[in-house]
């Protein structure tokens, strides 16, 4: 045996087949899309205006995803669990927000009240959303939290399902018209970009509650109970820990900041329907994934660079590449983004070295 | 103190019935199902709400029977009856004084007229609806507390006259219609003919339950140590049930297009699930875009062979390879990136490779080559020996092969070497790799095969039909799918058909149920999972297990 049988021996040993095949396709992936860029910057369809409004939207959805993202985060870092049914969560609270909010209109509050309406709008959508998780949880995890690892992951999907058609029997299957709101029309000027206002309201909102949970997380007892349930359960319980009402209260938090997503994604688009958990849901996913699953700050920040890389992405990547209606293929950038991190760093930007067993 | 707790566990139950039977009312199901009668009057809208209160009654006595006098245990049935209806009262109630409309689309006048028994005045519909509802539950409550055979007997008697009741339409479809037709109105039973056909199958069930009782050596299922049954025993059943297959379109149910056409999509989704239950059964990986299999099969059927811009004039059965063997190497070039994931993070990826590709074939992008939104049409029947298959139930036989394939497949995988591979590697991983079993081959392997039968479903599925649009191949297919397998029993190959049967022939049969059909399928994945997670017809120990290690299985 030469040398060189011997270093390729070794190589064979050290990767497998199927590696190199996926490193090939991730670089194929990338080589596309660095060339689409490129193309797309030489040719200069937009100017630097449309280019900084692009990033500002993709901001104020990257908020919307990192609040949702932080409800699958939560939950894993307490069961190693994926929450399924997280993004319809986020889609009750938005009903409940939609509801509150006709209420108030029909009243004569929305316009009046502004500030007042938003608030109560959004601690009625936080509720909503809080009374479904802990029925889910209750329902559909507690009994299986002993059981194989396939069996609370059909159920999840089950309970995204069931409530996902809940909503569609109970409030109809087209679309609800959000009241819009005077307050919220037009633009600010913030060094000379316009931002619409309910964009705006969305980046100060979604700051403001990852801040407070982040505070809450570190800094309370219950915030402290959870991290110990997260790291063993069974030693916690041990410490005086109830743990299940640390996973209750834990799916609680989580869904708290679905439901001022929910507000949040309504008031920017004025719609809501029995179908909008479905997409945001996977894509706060991959924010999570992104960030590092079980992760706090991961999965605000992967949240963001999602919002941003998805509202950049058609016009950015596709566009030099010649693909007519680019922004059709929007969630194909998310998913396929998602398929990469889960392939190339699993962990996630932040992510630990989460043991094997766990990905 | 003992019956306090008894009683306080039945308001519970009585409590919890009321809100399941509110939010049966509140989804709009009672209202849209009262189209359907089952028996002279009462429509299956009245069954489904009626049923809650009747089986709570009866799984509240069936846990009380035994720990109270047994007198007692129909006043306790008939309390959770009476308590639920009096909750449902109060959608009514509270209904004809304030407008929910404007929150809950159903809750309009006409539910409200039609739960109260169509009595104007609330007060006497409350009066029927209570008294109702204690009724059911003392009846079904007293069950427990009769002798075995006899509670056998009218349960068994109840549940398939309702059932017949149900389907009536089929019964009035195909050749049951000449012995049972009499008792049959236009649609549902005849009240006459329900009793006659409730006092006939209680005896029947009854002798049944008589006979299990006197032979109980017979309700056990072959015992390991005698061994398979003799080989004649198991070819002239096989024989039979072929036979059966075979006439089961043409004599059974006299040719008629609409029953067949259910019954081919039912098979079709059998060979998916056959394919499913190789990939999730067998080996244990979550796969939920395994719709992705059954579009590029379908799809590649229609390009080649369909008569409008797009194809190219292939024939079905030149095209129908190629599709298997395109969906098999998309199953293995989509498995390979996904090897080193499990769990969750597995079924997540797969939903995306759905998506995505169901996105792009809805993009203008590929337009030109797909017909994106607007999808393929004009794709020709399948054609054999100069006969074009352009009936439903000649059609039925080209799928009926397929099935036939795809479970001689499945049955011999299973016990081949690697099928066993996979049944490792579906209980850990990490053991299976240390036994020596190649996780890549045995993975691809899995996904290949899942994707290849997918891809004979959709091909199949593509002809029959004669056109494809993207929209159809969204999520809620391979979800359907997996709820079927899970029904049925997961690795189970019977189970496949028996979820195909009750989870798609039976809501396409109930045209009215369909819209409820995911609400369904999601609540049958929860309560599979907690209360049967082995499902229906689960599958049978392998032989070379030990008999002392037989503890019932349940899903990895």
């Amino acid at each position: 045996m030469n040398q060189w049988q011997r270093r390729l021996a070794y190589w064979r040993r050290r990767y497998d087949i199927t590696d190199v095949v996926v490193w090939l396709f991730g670089l194929l992936i990338l080589a596309v899309a660095v060339y689409g860029t490129v193309r797309s910057l030489q040719t200069t369809t937009y100017d630097s205006k449309r280019w900084a409004q692009f990033v500002v939207y993709g901001i104020s959805q990257g908020g919307v995803y990192a609040l949702i993202a932080l409800g699958y985060t939560l939950v894993y870092g307490i069961l190693f669990m994926i929450n399924f049914a997280h993004g319809e969560i986020f889609m009750f609270g938005a009903f409940g927000a939609l509801f509150t909010a006709l209420a108030l209109d029909k009243a004569g509050y929305w316009d009046g009240q502004p500030v007042l309406s938003l608030i109560i709008v959004l601690l009625v959508a936080m509720t909503t959303s809080s009374v479904v998780a802990v029925l889910v949880e209750r329902i559909a995890y507690r009994p299986l939290r002993k059981a194989p690892r396939l069996v609370p992951l059909i159920t999840a999907i089950g309970a995204s399902f069931t409530l996902q058609y809940t909503a569609r029997s109970f409030f109809g299957s087209g679309l609800r018209a959000f009241p819009e709101m005077e307050m919220l029309k037009g633009s600010v000027n913030v060094w000379g970009l316009e931002i619409g206002k309910s964009h705006a309201l969305t980046i100060v909102v979604s700051l403001l509650m990852m801040a407070g949970l982040y505070w809450y997380v570190q800094r309370t007892k219950t915030g402290k109970a959870m991290r110990a349930v997260a790291e063993n359960k069974d030693v916690a319980a041990l410490m005086g820990i109830d743990v299940d009402q640390i996973i209750v209260r834990t799916f609680i938090l989580g869904a708290s900041m679905a439901g001022v997503a929910g507000v949040l994604y309504s008031l920017i688009f004025f719609q809501v329907k029995f179908f909008m958990g479905f997409v945001p849901g996977i894509k706060a996913f991959t924010a999570a994934v992104l960030g590092g699953i079980g992760n706090i700050p991961g999965a605000m920040l992967g949240g963001y660079f999602l919002g941003i890389f998805e509202s950049l992405g058609p016009a950015l990547i596709l566009e030099g590449l010649g693909i007519p209606a680019p922004s059709q293929l929007k969630d194909v950038i998310a998913f396929t983004m998602l398929v990469m991190v889960l392939i190339f760093r699993p962990t996630g930007i932040l992510g630990e070295a989460v043991a094997e067993k766990r990905a | 103190m003992q019956n306090a707790t008894i009683w306080r566990s039945t308001v519970k139950a009585g409590l919890l019935t009321g809100v399941i039977a509110i939010y049966i009312a509140l989804t709009g199901m009672v209202l849209s199902l009262s189209q359907r009668p089952v028996i002279g009057k009462l429509s299956l809208g009245h069954v489904v709400y009626m049923l809650v209160f009747a089986g709570m009654g009866y799984i509240v006595a069936r846990r009380h029977v035994g720990k109270t006098q047994r007198a007692l245990v129909p006043v306790h049935g008939a309390l959770v009856g009476g308590l639920g209806a009096a909750l449902l009262a109060l959608l009514p109630i509270v209904g004809r004084k304030i407008d929910l409309a404007w929150m809950f689309v159903t809750a309009k006048p006409n539910l409200y007229k039609f739960l109260l028994f169509n009595q104007e005045s609330t007060a006497l519909g409350i009066g029927y609806l209570i008294l109702t509802g204690a009724a059911l539950g003392a009846a079904t409550a007293t069950l427990p507390v009769l002798p075995p055979v006899l509670h056998q007997a009218l349960l068994g008697g109840a549940s398939t006259t309702l059932l017949m009741g149900v389907l009536a339409e089929l019964v009035q479809r195909t050749i049951l219609k000449k012995a049972l037709g009499p008792l049959f109105a236009y649609k549902g039973l005849k009240p006459w003919g329900a009793a006659v056909l409730f006092v006939a199958l209680s005896v029947l069930f009854g002798l049944y339950a008589w006979w299990r009782q006197n032979h109980p050596q017979a309700q056990r299922s072959v015992p390991l140590e005698t061994g398979p049954e003799p080989a004649w025993k198991r070819s002239l059943k096989l024989g039979l049930l072929l036979l059966l297959l075979l006439i089961l379109p043409i004599w059974l149910l006299s040719k008629d297009t609409y029953l067949n056409s259910v019954l081919n999509l039912v098979g079709l989704y059998v060979i998916m699930g056959l394919g499913l239950n190789i990939v999730v059964g067998f080996a244990g990986l979550l796969d939920l875009g395994y719709v992705a299999f059954f579009a590029i099969g379908a799809y590649t059927v229609a390009l080649m062979t369909s008569l409008g811009p797009l194809g190219m004039g292939y024939s079905f059965w030149q095209a129908l390879p190629v599709a298997i063997v395109f969906a098999l190497s998309a199953g293995v070039i989509l498995g390979v990136p996904v090897l080193r994931m499990r769990g969750d993070y597995l079924a997540i990826v797969t939903l995306g490779f759905g998506e995505i590709i169901r996105i792009l074939a809805n993009s203008d992008w590929l337009k030109p080559f797909m017909g994106g939104a607007l999808g393929v049409l004009d794709i020709p029947k399948p054609e054999i020996f100069g006969r074009v298959l352009k009936e439903e139930y000649q059609l039925y036989y080209l799928i009926l092969a397929g099935i036939l394939l795809t479970w001689f497949i499945a049955s011999r995988l299973y016990h081949s070497r690697v099928g066993r591979a996979w049944q490792a590697l579906r209980e850990d991983e990490d053991v299976a790799e240390a036994m020596g079993i190649h996780l890549v081959t045995t993975k691809l392997l899995a996904f290949g095969f899942g994707a290849a039968f997918s891809g004979l479903s959709g091909a199949i599925f593509a002809a029959k039909v004669g056109s494809v649009y993207p929209h159809t191949f969204n999520l809620i297919i391979s979800i359907n799918v997996l709820s079927l397998i899970i029904v049925g029993g997961i690795g189970s190959l019977p189970g496949v058909v028996v979820g195909a049967l009750a989870l798609v022939g039976l809501p396409e049969l109930l045209r009215e149920f369909s819209e409820y059909r995911m609400l369904f399928y999601g609540i049958a994945l929860i309560a599979m999972m907690l209360v049967k997670p082995e499902g229906f017809w689960p599958k049978r120990l392998n032989v070379y297990a030990r008999p002392d290690e037989s503890a019932p299985e349940t899903a990895q």
